[in-house]
């Protein structure tokens, strides 16, 4: 089947590289991507945590919105599609974005970046062409340009910041979610580990050889999608289709912290985007469930599906995202349970092959983040 | 040492039949992060899910190979999962079967044979 499916995959500029450094390349998203190297995901996951990994997330749409008129048109016309607040983002500034839809779910989220007069927004592989018509459809007075000669690399952990700084002299002196252009390189200090870190844009021409000297600098090792995975749940962050999707309200998803004052009720722009009325109500009243993070209590795993329960038997909720976190050296996950069942502390039960094993909610994230704000 | 499809290994050791995984099994796997073993004194039946390894990436069964009883359990493993992938064939085995008639073993493939079925 894999080889039946193979001609179909789109191919990413640094397959080349991955493939010599003896990545295990499977279908994701539509792309052949690296799974994993030869260290295996464990060893990967910590090393980015003591030293620092390099990740390929080309894959990822990159997009820049031009306006026709002026900039703060695009900005109300980008915040007419999410609760965010675009218009106080200043320039050289990078912010968690959501796309809500009418009844107030998440069709994806993102990371946009006010660069004077455009903004560049970084939207998931999957959503991509979804994405894509949904902003070119949404926001008519705009200029809606899929980046399409670009690689994205992620570099994340400890040694990030000295490794970059070799290469793209400045790049240290940035602090969370800046971003800079340097000459071809644009630089945000961001990333999907919950450590310090950086998301770097280069031409497709150059990324083959920007990759391979990063990768030359010391500490930096290749790192896959699997502990790509590990780290980000460790991290407390979504996966969109697993964690959010159209049915989760970014208030249900605990996300509150993305919906800025300017946005709620009573704020200088209240509402006025997609599915407001649900998710004003609930940022009111309180959301019928939760994403909590859930500790259980002994070895065993409780992944995607796990449902829960509560101590009398009662259902309450299920695993988005399961696994072992290496850094926690202990099984974590994630998921939504009923409102009353979402205070940390509360025992809960989930079940794994039948049977139903203690598991705690509990703070967010599992790993202290590192983030250089 | 024999070999089963399942890329299970058994070997004799007296009158028991020690199971473990392959190599290549382990290597398949990932990095194992959870192993529940099966209780001793218990009868099993060839094709049982007895054990079940969590690896960083999917949790996977390993059956019972053939007819037996489980005498002997690697608790080892329950403390130290990570041993399954620093020596699959050696430490890392999982439960031994006292099985009536040895000779069952002959249906299963050697060493060439199951290179064959993974190369």
């Amino acid at each position: 089947m894999a080889d039946l499916e193979e001609p179909e995959l789109l191919h990413l500029g640094l397959e080349a590289l991955h493939e010599e450094m003896g990545g295990k390349m499977v279908p994701f998203a539509g792309y052949r991507m690296p799974v994993q190297y030869p260290d295996g995901v464990l060893k990967e996951h910590l090393h980015t945590r003591a030293a620092a990994g390099l990740f390929d997330v080309s894959h990822m749409g990159q997009v820049i919105l031009r306006p026709k008129g002026t900039m703060d048109d695009l900005k109300l016309a980008f915040e007419a599609l999410m609760p965010v607040d675009v218009l106080g983002l200043g320039e050289g500034r990078q912010r968690y974005g959501l796309f809500t839809n009418d009844s107030g779910g998440i069709l994806d989220d993102l990371m946009f970046t006010n660069r004077g007069d455009h903004l560049y927004v970084v939207v998931n592989a999957a959503c991509k062409a979804a994405d894509i018509a949904h902003m070119t459809a949404g926001m008519p007075g705009v200029s809606v340009e899929p980046v399409t000669d670009r690689a994205l690399l992620a570099l994340q952990g400890p040694g990030a910041e000295a490794a970059l700084e070799a290469m793209v002299p400045g790049a240290a002196a940035m602090r969370f979610m800046d971003h800079r252009i340097f000459g071809d390189i644009w630089v945000s200090r961001s990333g999907y580990t919950g450590e310090d870190g950086f998301e770097v844009s280069v031409p497709e021409a150059q990324a083959d050889g920007f990759a391979r000297k990063l990768l030359a600098q010391p500490g930096v090792a290749p790192i896959g999608l699997g502990a790509r995975d590990s780290l980000r749940l460790e991290a407390g962050l979504c996966l969109y289709g697993h964690d959010i999707d159209t049915t989760t309200s970014p208030v249900e998803a605990n996300l509150t912290w993305a919906i800025q004052k300017a946005r709620k009720a009573g704020g200088a722009r209240e509402g006025g985007f997609p599915g407001a009325a649900r998710i004003l109500k609930e940022l009111a009243e309180g959301p019928e469930r939760l994403r909590v993070g859930l500790r259980p209590e002994g070895r065993a795993p409780m992944r995607e599906g796990v449902e829960l329960f509560a101590q009398d038997g009662t259902p309450v909720g299920e695993v988005t995202s399961g696994g072992f976190g290496p850094s926690v050296n202990a099984p974590i996950a994630m998921g939504y349970v009923a409102n009353a069942h979402a205070k940390v502390g509360t025992q809960l039960m989930g079940e794994v092959r039948g049977k139903r094993l203690p598991v705690t909610v509990t703070e967010m994230p599992f790993q202290p983040t590192t983030y250089k704000r | 040492m024999k070999y089963t499809k399942e890329h299970e290994w058994l070997r004799v050791e007296g009158d028991l039949v020690v199971v473990g995984i392959t190599e290549h099994a382990a290597t398949q796997l990932g990095d194992v992060v959870f192993v529940e073993l099966p209780e001793t004194d218990t009868m099993v039946a060839e094709g049982d899910e007895v054990c079940v390894i969590e690896s960083v990436k999917a949790a996977s069964d390993i059956l019972a190979p053939i007819d037996g009883e489980i005498v002997a359990v690697n608790s080892k493993l329950v403390d130290n999962p990570g041993l399954v992938n620093e020596d699959p064939t050696g430490a890392a085995w999982f439960f031994k079967l006292k099985v009536d008639d040895l000779s069952v073993l002959d249906q299963f493939m050697d060493e060439d044979e199951y290179q064959d079925l993974i190369g």
